[in-house]
């Protein structure tokens, strides 16, 4: 299993921790419910250095990306950051991804446990483009600051950077604990405002200590995945291997936003699928609540009266809304905000109401 | 050291003799597992109805934790004749007493017979290799 620079930081909090995606990764430091509310009310500092994370240079960065990600690249504005996928040539989805465009160069965050298959799935459709492909997941750290505090904790310790000038999705550079040329953006899986920065792996505990202590007099407490699951569920935000996965299309899981059939992006892998898909869709990924005491969780079938219709992606206890929640694919007949169905546990029943996603949005 | 008067399953749940029937319930670890020290949470516990018959190796219940649902796994065949009244509203006695007030059914068996399951030394070392 593999270790983040942070691994033994994480030990020293008295994190629980777990696999994820191959990695060892804190869960849960205490109550995750706790951690929840900290986020959702104050800060939170998140180590996210298992994420996968390439780098692209050369001449046909932009044109040869337009051919594997379902992102309008070349429409990026430079120092803008977009959400997409890369499918398979049936629209089935290989990952989800951010895609940073840079002045020189264009990034590319990616799943923990998809690392690898993308790296090589993007070797193989890169070949022939003048393009070099860097892997910077081990000599890059990655960590978030979410939550209504996070603009001033970070400000602590950047120079030379006034965050409140990178908008939504923006990036920009700066000094950071007296390392320059740090990658700041403002971007997160939990529905709050918030950055996500990158720099020297080697400075890893020195900069997690810095903005433990700058966030101290916030409340900022360190957060583990569990309470990053429930975050971005809350959120509405898919998660990959759940909501979105090899044998689900993008259009069915709401993520059109993510997807240009712009004339001009020319053809790309799975953009006939899905144009076909968006023109006739037959399922949606919708939201579950439940008053009922059970949360809906991965697996559990979704029914109507005698027959299964659909079933639980992920489920949470969420603390922000007090309730039970989940997502669901379940056919457009009912997929209708207010729809009654059940969900099946072992033979015993419990209602669920469909919801539009996302449960929670931060007021702005 | 756990108690020795009770043999304990490789699933973490422990059985008890009592007269002619068996006491049941689940152990520190796999409530550690489950809550980290967070008792608060544990959020569910499904038990079985009065009445129910199980077969050794059976799902007789669920609980449930913020992040995760468990199976609990029925370490004898019989008849559950008794059901934990006190778990569903205070889930906190199965930390509080893990190996008293903390049970949670009792199963009458024909002939109660626990040697299949782990002494307290085999289950200390089987946890010990689970970590």
């Amino acid at each position: 299993m593999q270790q983040t620079p942070l691994h033994s930081v994480h030990e020293r909090l008295g994190a629980r921790m777990v696999e994820f995606g191959g990695w060892h990764m804190p869960v849960q430091y205490g109550p995750i419910l706790d951690e929840v509310r900290c986020v959702r009310e104050k800060v939170g500092l998140f180590d996210l250095s298992h994420m996968g994370r390439f780098r692209l240079t050369g001449a046909d960065r932009i044109s040869a990306l337009d051919k594997i990600v379902t992102t309008f690249v070349g429409r990026i504005p430079v120092d803008s950051i977009r959400y997409g996928l890369i499918c398979q040539e049936d629209g089935g989805a290989l990952d989800d991804i951010l895609v940073y465009r840079g002045e020189e160069d264009v990034f590319l965050v990616v799943n923990a446990s998809n690392t690898e298959r993308d790296m090589a799935w993007l070797k193989e459709h890169l070949a022939g483009a003048n393009v070099s492909l860097e892997d910077q997941t081990d000599e890059l750290a990655m960590l978030a600051l979410q939550g209504q505090d996070s603009v001033a904790t970070l400000q602590t310790v950047v120079e030379d950077l006034d965050l409140l000038t990178i908008g939504y999705y923006k990036s920009g550079f700066g000094t950071l604990c007296g390392l320059p040329n740090v990658r700041v953006s403002r971007t997160g899986y939990t529905g709050e405002d918030g950055f996500e920065i990158y720099f020297d792996s080697g400075e890893s505990e020195r900069v997690w200590n810095a903005l433990m202590e700058a966030g101290a007099q916030y409340g900022l407490k360190p957060i583990g995945l569990g309470a990053r699951d429930t975050l971005r569920l809350e959120a509405g935000m898919s998660l990959y291997g759940h909501e979105i996965s090899e044998t689900r299309n993008p259009i069915e899981a709401g993520l059109s936003f993510g997807i240009s059939f712009h004339e001009d992006k020319g053809d790309w892998i799975g953009r006939d699928a899905l144009a076909q898909i968006k023109a006739n869709p037959t399922n949606k990924l919708v939201g579950v609540t439940t008053d009922g005491k059970r949360a809906p969780r991965e697996g559990y079938p979704v029914m109507s009266g005698d027959e299964q219709i659909g079933v639980v992606c992920s489920g949470a206890i969420s603390p922000t809304l007090s309730k039970n929640i989940g997502t669901a694919y379940v056919p457009l007949a009912f997929s209708e905000a207010g729809t009654k169905v059940q969900m099946d546990l072992r033979g015993k029943r419990q209602d669920l109401t469909v919801t539009d996603l996302p449960f929670y949005s931060r007021k702005r | 050291m756990r108690p020795d008067d009770r043999r304990y399953a490789t699933t973490h749940e422990w059985a008890k003799i009592d007269g002619d029937s068996v006491i049941i319930g689940i152990t520190d670890f796999a409530i550690d597992e489950l809550c980290n020290g967070n008792e608060g949470d544990l959020v569910y516990c499904d038990l079985p109805e009065v009445g129910r018959m199980v077969e050794i190796g059976e799902t007789f219940g669920e609980i449930e934790s913020v992040k995760a649902v468990s199976d609990l796994q029925a370490p004898i065949t019989g008849e559950v004749v008794e059901v934990n009244p006190v778990i569903e509203d205070h889930l906190q006695v199965l930390a509080e007493d893990t190996w008293g007030k903390g049970w949670m059914v009792r199963i009458r068996s024909k002939a109660p017979n626990l040697d299949h399951m782990l002494d307290a030394a085999a289950y200390e070392e089987h946890v010990a290799a689970a970590h």
